[in-house]
């Protein structure tokens, strides 16, 4: 709300954030930056390890970065608890409680936010008896009252840990879809961790790779699909100069490379705009691409920090 | 709603998913089962039935507005405007392709190699990114 008319308002915003576990450990997140606009659907994609579960409890504020620091709808995470929802990859619940009790436990926690009959209908969706013990739930329907859990809160930002690993097709198309439902209707900010890439190019439109604890792409699905050519033609990776080669591969005489444009290509290649995932998978499969994040996505201080 | 045009995404047709809301609404208006004052779905409805993103649906409508298809009426919805006749089977920019492709064959072309020609003569006269 404090957001004025002519910058748009800020979701998430980390500043060179860093998170090692124990002093010698390993660093999940190394001088990390980034903006997530409000309002986007973003995937937070990259190999396992590569610290998209660490970032989501980082912002959740259930973790505490080593280093930097990250804004969640303008305060420090954890503070705007109530306008945001985590969902932990384990989806953790009561097993004792029954799903009508689990529901009620929602409305106690979120006062004077609750919207119980959404929160119901996502339940009914998925034919399950409100008196079931959540103890007997299959892990699919588990994750389906816990995302009747995370919604009925009404939040402004979904921060969603591999969300849909444990549905099947059909239950993962429906709670996309009714995810899909509320940011169409509520304009709510999701984050979420996949690794399921074709699933994520027609829900997303925001992407934050992640790729030896930084952002190695972050922007608009579309921009930064736009921004790249998959070339076919004769010649060598060195005729491509002066785009940036991200992967290339011979065919024939010639090459097929996936390049970052920097000025007008030569018309003598052939050229095609690269699937999402031909995009995710050229970047990981070449970690030492430099990184590509858009003016919209890249945080206010970060050449500060640098 | 009377008449609900249900969209159907196909993710391996190789075509952007707005294109697809965008040519199934075109067909829907060439085979007569949309027809002017027909509301679309609200792109709420589209994307809880199709799990895609409302941006992609927005950008559908806008793309149907800029042809003059459909209209947005602030808070009741997007409406069909007008109708689209199909492109009559005796016009004679298609006899004179139809002449055109009776050409190629004579000369030994195969179904592929027209494709391909077409497509580049089609590239070059219709640039993609011209909107």
């Amino acid at each position: 709300m404090s957001s004025t008319s002519t910058t748009p308002a800020v979701a998430i915003e980390a500043t060179g954030l860093g998170k090692r576990y124990g002093r010698h450990g390993h660093a999940a997140l190394d001088a990390c930056s980034f903006r997530l606009p409000a309002g986007r659907i973003s995937a937070l994609v990259g190999p396992n390890g590569a610290g998209k579960s660490t970032l989501l409890a980082i912002a959740a504020g259930l973790l505490r970065p080593t280093s930097g620091s990250v804004t969640v709808l303008g305060a420090a995470p954890g503070e705007n608890r109530d306008r945001v929802a985590y969902l932990s990859q384990d989806k953790p619940l009561y097993p004792q409680l029954s799903i009508a009790d689990t529901l009620r436990m929602g409305a106690e926690l979120n006062p004077g936010r609750w919207d119980a009959a959404y929160a119901s209908r996502i339940v009914e969706q998925g034919d399950l008896a409100p008196k079931t013990r959540v103890r007997s739930l299959s892990g699919g329907q588990r994750t389906r009252v816990a995302l009747a859990l995370a919604l009925g809160k009404r939040p402004e930002l979904m921060l969603l840990d591999e969300p849909m690993a444990d549905l099947d097709p059909l239950a993962r198309h429906e709670l996309m879809g009714t995810l899909m439902a509320d940011a169409a209707e509520h304009g709510t900010t999701v984050l979420m961790s996949s690794h399921i890439v074709a699933e994520l190019a027609d829900a997303c439109d925001h992407l934050l790779l992640l790729g030896g604890g930084r952002i190695r792409l972050g922007g608009g699905i579309d921009d930064l699909t736009a921004a790249h050519s998959l070339v076919t033609g004769r010649g060598t990776a060195d005729a491509l100069a002066p785009h940036t080669v991200v992967e290339s591969r011979a065919a024939g005489r010639g090459l097929t490379a996936l390049i970052r444009r920097d000025g007008p290509l030569d018309s003598a290649w052939e050229s095609q705009e690269p699937s999402l995932e031909e995009l995710i998978l050229a970047h990981l499969r070449n970690p030492g691409a430099p990184a590509l994040i858009t003016p919209g996505t890249t945080a206010s201080a970060a050449a500060v920090t640098a | 709603m009377e008449n609900v045009v249900e969209y159907r995404i196909d993710r391996r047709s190789g075509v952007a998913t707005y294109l697809q809301i965008v040519q199934q609404t075109q067909q829907a208006l060439r085979l007569g089962l949309l027809e002017p004052g027909d509301k679309l779905p609200t792109a709420r409805e589209v994307v809880e039935a199709t799990a895609i993103n409302p941006n992609t649906v927005l950008k559908a409508y806008r793309e149907l507005e800029r042809e003059g298809l459909v209209e947005a009426r602030r808070g009741l919805g997007t409406f069909v405007r007008r109708t689209l006749g199909a492109a009559p089977a005796d016009s004679p920019l298609r006899a004179e392709l139809a002449d055109w492709a009776r050409r190629a064959h004579t000369a030994g072309l195969d179904r592929e190699d027209v494709a391909a020609l077409f497509g580049a003569v089609l590239d070059e006269n219709f640039p993609k990114g011209d909107q």
